[in-house]
């Protein structure tokens, strides 16, 4: 396709020529931010999580009497375990994405600072079976640990913990964790194992250095653990759930008793995110179509105004597949003048982003993304007015002059 | 002249529909966008009291103690006070108000034989907070600066907690049952509930929302073992619970009504002295200390989610597209009419003349436009009420914005018609007649 005389005619219409590359500049550059933004939340949505989420069933006593914890625990521990379908249960004082942060800052020397806050879970008895934590290195608690296990100040008056992965290689690079000393202000405790990583409990609050930074104590039954954490098949959880609830409801009374599915504390926590990616997809979706409109508008009125040079064209010979191609040409060339402006748009809006929202830099890849995404989008918008433009007869040359 | 053009337009607009309702619906799509996420980011970026605002003011104080190696709070100061810096401040009355608070979540507990506990908002807090804040009473009144200290069992609650318990009759006198001790209502809120929440952030409140249910007596509430949402160590020792009054811990916020500029300056002057003084004890580090009104405060602390502000810059980007889009299909249409301009030129229309006429027409697209955006708007307005957002309820379209929209979708077809309409009126008339 010889492209001179397409870059004549362009060259005559001007105005019109630059507002399709406008409009594709500006759709190319929200485009790429957008999709870049809905890639990131929807990564989020998706935190991987070492516990059974899919089977864990959680319901929380708040305003029971503390100084009871010791019998009450037990008792409502042996209650659940007896409804149908339960393989594990245990209580605990906080579970991953209960967006109530308990954080402590943790270190391998005594004076070390840090700045990573990481979040603290003591568990019951079992509590590794009844969340279905994962065992990469070393032991669990043995019975002895969590019997002697308290809880003074946040802080765990046992001798053991178990630490993430991620903690695992944050704290000791290259080294296995089993048997360091953690230290957190003045206690310390030894690793006793290293589990798979499991989220903060508000893992956006802690940020990316905190969101798999968690540790994990033994407790025997205290007044600060609030969380009972039932363990079943998936398909029974909503029911064990709603069982539970009413087994320490009637346990419990004079306290609130609530009861969620861990799948449905999980999509809770990113309810937010979820409702963002739906807003962003909508705006990218309207925005492509309000841009192909344009596109086929202006087109459009081109196929007309130009009638009868097309005329003069197929009149001397040219098929109706010279038409086509010449009008999907000129839009190629228009829309990579628009992509090309419109990547250098993107980029510059992305570090505007980075500078003052918490952003990070796009990759490189979203770039000729968005950029074939507008060429097909353009491409298909130009198909309509260019067909019509195709199907103009020769015979309209000899009209009218 | 207008009434001409306005008919010359409608005729114009009716021959091309497909044309023409690709303009408006592109139009109303970015007005309505734009009008939604900006009555949101208003909502939420707006003055909690406006005729109080100026007057109020946040100090800050770097708590770090002298025998500790690092300072755990890095460049920004620590959000909230310890309890013995809280008092010192609020005892020393050197602003016209001031009081001391912390949220936290009380169980409340109906004295109805069947009613099941609940969990409430609760403010714990000093005498001043009802006069600085202007919450307004609807039956009895807050509790006298006495009573801060006598730890007396008392509490004012909030209007939807009166209705909901007593069912809105006037409870002042009755006792209700919080964290399983008994206090008696001294005094019921109208609706009240600043937006943004402001005393309430960092204290592990909200930042939008209905406001909290029970305001208690700080000393009373501490007394019966209620203890605050957020507490941060910044000693070497975990937080003692039980002894928060002397644990290294910030936990509580101060706000100071002043009056004017130079009451402002005399406490920063104060704070600063206070700080200096702390250090001299050998109680503080570093003698940092800052002092925000409340706005800055609020900008400083980015209450605002950053969501939001995308959203709004994400919907002005979409209507710059749609008016780029507008401009491009009134460009097309009106080169179309060369003839026609051509014709009314040679018959005496002045260039100014048409101009005005295709004014006038892109200003019926932005008319309709901005109606139907007004109609898109409010659609986006209903679904982010049916958001989990904290602020979902508060998303309403009011008057300024309303006007607004129209305000907008006219400037924005004005702007999108003045260059397809300068092309229209520099048609020379001569070549358009001879080519008919």
């Amino acid at each position: 396709m010889e492209i001179r005389p397409i870059l004549a005619s362009l060259r005559k219409h001007r105005i019109p020529a630059t507002l399709i590359v406008l409009e594709i500049a500006l759709a190319c550059a929200v485009l790429c931010n957008a999709v870049f933004m809905i890639g990131q939340r929807v990564a989020s949505i998706h935190w991987s999580n070492a516990i059974d989420e899919q089977g864990i069933s959680v319901v929380t006593v708040n305003g029971a009497d503390p100084k009871l914890a010791a019998s009450d625990i037990p008792r409502n521990l042996a209650a659940l375990r007896g409804i149908a379908g339960v393989t594990a249960v245990a209580a605990a004082t906080s579970m991953p994405l209960d967006q109530n942060p308990a954080l402590s800052p943790f270190v391998t020397k005594p004076d070390a600072n840090t700045t990573v806050n990481s979040s603290v879970y003591f568990i019951g008895s079992d509590g590794e079976r009844a969340m279905g934590l994962r065992l990469l290195q070393g032991r669990w608690f043995n019975a002895d640990e969590y019997a002697g296990s308290g809880f003074k100040n946040f802080a765990s008056t046992g001798h053991v913990a178990l630490v993430t992965q991620s903690d695992a290689n944050r704290l000791w690079p290259r080294q296995s964790a089993l048997g360091k000393t953690l230290y957190s202000n003045s206690a310390s405790w030894t690793v006793v194992g290293v589990v798979a990583d499991v989220l903060a409990q508000d893992p956006k609050f802690s940020g990316p250095g905190g969101m798999y930074s968690s540790v994990f104590y033994p407790l025997q039954p205290d007044g600060v653990m609030g969380d009972y954490v039932l363990r079943s098949a998936p398909q029974d959880r909503e029911r064990v759930e709603r069982e539970a609830v009413q087994v320490l409801g009637k346990l419990q009374q004079g306290a609130v008793v609530e009861g969620k599915t861990y799948a449905g504390m999980r999509s809770d926590y990113f309810a937010d995110t979820t409702s963002m990616v739906w807003m962003l997809v909508l705006v990218c979706v309207v925005m492509l179509a309000v841009t192909a409109f344009g596109i086929v508008g202006l087109t459009s009125f081109w196929v007309q105004q130009r009638r009868r040079q097309i005329g003069i064209r197929r009149a001397v010979g040219a098929t109706r597949g010279h038409i086509l191609s010449y009008f999907r040409t000129e839009n190629f060339l228009l829309s990579t003048a628009g992509v090309l402006a419109g990547m250098a748009l993107a980029f510059g809006i992305n570090l505007y982003l980075m500078e003052h929202y918490e952003m990070s830099r796009m990759p490189w890849y979203y770039l000729p993304g968005s950029a074939i995404a507008l060429w097909l989008l353009g491409q298909l918008a130009v198909f309509g007015p260019a067909l019509r433009a195709a199907a103009v007869p020769p015979v309209v040359a000899t009209r009218s002059v | 002249m207008f009434a001409y053009y306005l008919d010359l337009a409608l005729r114009s607009l009716r021959r091309n529909k497909v044309l023409t309702m690709l303009m408006v619906l592109a139009l109303a799509l970015g007005i309505g966008a734009t009008i939604t996420t900006l009555t949101v980011l208003k909502l939420l970026s707006g003055d909690p009291l406006p005729q109080k605002s100026t007057q109020l003011f946040y100090p800050q104080l770097d708590p770090y103690p002298k025998d500790q190696p690092f300072s755990r709070s890095g460049k920004k100061l620590p959000w909230l006070m310890s309890y013995v810096d809280a008092m010192n401040l609020l005892h020393a009355r050197k602003a016209q108000r001031q009081a001391v608070m912390a949220l936290s979540q009380v169980k409340v507990t109906p004295q109805a034989q069947d009613g099941k506990a609940f969990y409430a908002d609760g403010v714990l807090t000093t005498s001043d907070f009802f006069p600085m804040f202007d919450a307004p009473f609807q039956y009895g009144a807050g509790w006298a600066s006495a009573d801060d200290e006598s730890r007396e069992q008392v509490v004012v609650i909030a209007g939807f907690l009166n209705d909901k318990l007593f069912g809105g009759a006037n409870s002042v006198g009755r006792t209700i049952r919080i964290e399983d001790h008994d206090f008696r209502i001294i005094g019921v809120l109208r609706p009240w509930a600043p937006q943004p929440r402001f005393y309430a952030v960092h204290l592990g409140g909200r930042d939008y929302g209905k406001g909290e249910a029970v305001f208690m007596p700080l000393q009373g509430a501490r007394a019966d073992g209620i203890t605050p949402n957020t507490v941060m160590s910044y000693g070497p020792e975990h937080t003692d619970m039980q002894h928060l009054e002397t644990a290294q811990s910030i936990w509580l916020g101060l706000w100071v009504q002043l009056s004017s500029a130079d009451e402002a300056s005399a406490y920063k002057l104060f704070l600063a002295n206070y700080a200096q003084q702390q250090v001299a004890l050998g109680r503080f580090q570093l003698s940092r200390v800052a002092f925000w009104d409340l706005m800055s405060w609020l900008r400083n602390e980015q209450v605002v989610p950053d969501d939001v502000r995308l959203q709004a810059g994400l919907a002005l980007g979409f209507l710059l597209i749609c008016v780029v889009n507008t401009v491009g299909l009134l460009l097309a249409k009106c080169l179309r009419r060369s003839r026609e301009i051509g014709v009314r030129r040679a018959l005496g229309a002045s260039r100014g003349a048409i101009f005005a006429q295709f004014m006038v027409e892109a200003g019926i697209v932005g008319v309709a436009g901005g109606m139907l955006g007004l109609g898109f708007a409010e659609l986006g307005l209903w679904g982010i009420r049916h958001q989990p957002a904290q602020y979902a309820s508060l998303a309403h379209l009011d008057l300024s914005m309303f006007l607004f929209t129209f305000l907008v979708a006219l400037v924005s077809s004005l702007i999108a018609g003045l260059l397809p309409a300068w092309r229209a009126c520099v048609v020379a008339p001569a070549p358009q007649l001879k080519a008919s």
